[in-house]
């Protein structure tokens, strides 16, 4: 089998999202070379060399490619992707945006977000926000896989010594330009890498209490998340949020702070390895999948938590 | 300008829905079915952009069974001047519906096509993407605001670490999402007057298109579930337990 991985990365660094593909791309097995488009992406790439169990890596430098614009990645990557029989990438915003591009100018179908590989061609994949395990099988020549990075535990970011290969495609569609971008900045670490996530709902009451969540996510070196309810009311951006359409993150505990805990949410955290709910109402369904509630005034509890670690 | 805008028929969000006890498939027995959320902001979308004078024709489509008629009338009811369904009882894969809007989109010559960026009960995010690779047009994808101006539009879009705003040329694909705006509910003048709307029914065979599934669904299951754990009094047995026993801090 012959695997091509779609970096994620920021022309400096790799993401850790690619990590968990190319676990994912292990689970399949085969070889695998990761694409890294960009420009000025050298840096990426030699990164990108060190991940465990790559064989290959590719780069194409070009200014077509410095926005990760859909348009111009999807000629790409359609293009590279006859040579192989699987083209996987995350499914982050940037990887939804580009690979149904891929799979629709290769003409195969796209298997979105998968959690886990049964066998090379069967893929379990969760449909209905997460109320439902789908497990589908494709009879494509190729298959182009998005996956859902929580459901694959990454590789190791150092270890490999993969060949780096620039390839000279240039596609420019000429349809799209980047004009700008707001990204949230922040010294702590990213919500979907985090070990440890802090999130607020309705129960915040406003923005400006989310400063108890960010005290006690700096003393434990957390992310700060939010629920759908809490970037609705405007309390947080909406990079903030956890959950069915935001961000899904699973990390090794997520302490959820008056958050009622509705199904859109649950979807986003409910394979945390541990939760723990704060919430003053004892039949918010939050403490359903919680390991730990703690029925209280967030207002005391909160700073009293952040007081005693 | 023409608007085409995509309406699918799914259940509705409020219910919780259940694998069949055989697990062939989702049990859809009565239950209650409306307007894809994403597919409601689009038409909402549509509807401002006529009213504000930049479009003037929106044409509502769906690609389902007889019953998304339903959908396209309460499409209609909110500001659509006329539906084409095409219509399949086939359970259809992304590809083959973005190549069925193809062939709808070859013949209306939209300059706009304005989709929900996923359908909540297949999650897939796929027709959008797909439907701008097979025309060729430019896409704005996780849209949270749209400006038309001209021959180009401006799309603000939703990424993983906040907003990215893109120049696109028109004709251009748009795929909504939450926060582009807050739909409108249809009066009741409105919907006496959608059922009198022009609504074109189609057949896959009639728009020449192979709607053959590549990918086949085996099983669906309800996912794992999580048990409940234990309520703690106070905040101190709460970080005696995280310490020793969750060893997560």
């Amino acid at each position: 089998m012959s695997i091509l991985v779609v970096a994620e990365h920021d022309n400096a660094t790799i993401k850790g999202a690619t990590l968990n593909t190319v676990a994912a791309a292990q689970k399949i097995g085969g070889e695998i070379t990761v694409l890294v488009a960009g420009q000025g992406c050298a840096a990426a790439a030699a990164a990108a060399s060190k991940i465990t169990g790559v064989a290959k890596v590719l780069v194409a430098d070009n200014a077509a490619y410095a926005h990760q614009l859909a348009e111009n990645i999807g000629l790409l990557v359609a293009e590279l992707g006859k040579g192989y029989q699987y083209v996987l990438a995350a499914a982050t915003s940037n990887g939804k945006n580009f690979m149904p591009r891929v799979a629709a100018l290769l003409d195969v179908g796209q298997i979105s977000e998968i959690i886990e590989v049964v066998s090379a061609d069967t893929f379990k994949r969760p449909i209905y926000a997460g109320n439902i395990i789908a497990t589908v099988q494709s009879s494509d020549t190729i298959k182009v896989i998005t996956v859902r990075t929580t459901g694959f535990d990454p590789v190791a970011a150092e270890g490999g010594s993969a060949a780096v290969e620039a390839v000279a495609v240039a596609k420019d569609a000429g349809v799209s330009s980047f004009v700008k971008e707001e990204l949230a900045k922040s010294d702590r670490p990213e919500l979907t890498a985090a070990n440890i996530v802090v999130s607020g709902g309705r129960g915040m009451q406003n923005g400006d209490n989310f400063k108890l969540l960010y005290t006690l996510a700096d003393k434990l070196g957390a992310a700060v998340g939010a629920s759908r309810a809490a970037v609705d009311a405007g309390f947080v951006p909406n990079d903030m949020q956890v959950g069915q359409t935001g961000k899904i993150v699973a990390p090794d505990l997520y302490i959820a702070v008056g958050i009622s805990g509705a199904i859109q949410h649950l979807a986003g955290m409910k394979d945390s390895k541990t939760i723990v709910a704060i919430n003053k109402d004892p039949d918010a369904p939050i403490f359903q999948v919680a390991d730990y509630g703690l029925v209280a005034d967030l207002f005391e509890a909160v700073p009293e938590l952040e007081k005693s670690i | 300008m023409k608007i085409l805008v995509t309406v699918k028929r799914v259940v509705d969000y409020n219910v919780k829905v259940r694998p069949k006890s055989d697990g062939t498939g989702v049990d859809l027995n009565n239950v209650k079915m409306s307007i894809n959320p994403f597919c409601e902001i689009a038409v909402e979308e549509a509807v401002r952009l006529k009213e504000k004078g930049i479009a003037t024709e929106i044409v509502i489509v769906s690609v389902g069974d007889k019953s998304s008629q339903e959908q396209i009338r309460t499409a209609l009811a909110l500001g659509g001047d006329r539906g084409i369904l095409v219509e399949s009882s086939e359970e259809l894969q992304p590809l083959a519906i973005a190549k069925l809007l193809k062939a709808v989109v070859d013949k209306e010559q939209p300059q706009l096509i304005i989709l929900g960026k996923q359908s909540i009960d297949g999650d897939n995010n796929q027709t959008g993407q797909m439907l701008a690779a097979l025309t060729g047009y430019a896409q704005g994808t996780f849209a949270s605001e749209l400006t038309v101006a001209g021959d180009k539009a401006s799309v603000m879009r939703e990424v993983d670490g906040g907003m990215q705003t893109l120049d696109l040329k028109l004709p251009l694909i748009v795929t909504t999402d939450l926060r582009l705006n807050e739909p409108r509910y249809a009066s009741l003048p409105n919907i006496m007057k959608a059922k009198k709307k022009q609504l074109d029914v189609v057949t896959p065979a009639d728009l020449g298109v192979d709607i053959t599934s590549r990918v086949k669904t085996l099983k669906v299951e309800p996912p794992a579930e999580r048990k409940a754990g234990i309520k703690v009094k106070t905040v101190a047995e709460l970080v005696e337990k995280l310490k020793n026993e969750a060893k997560v801090i």
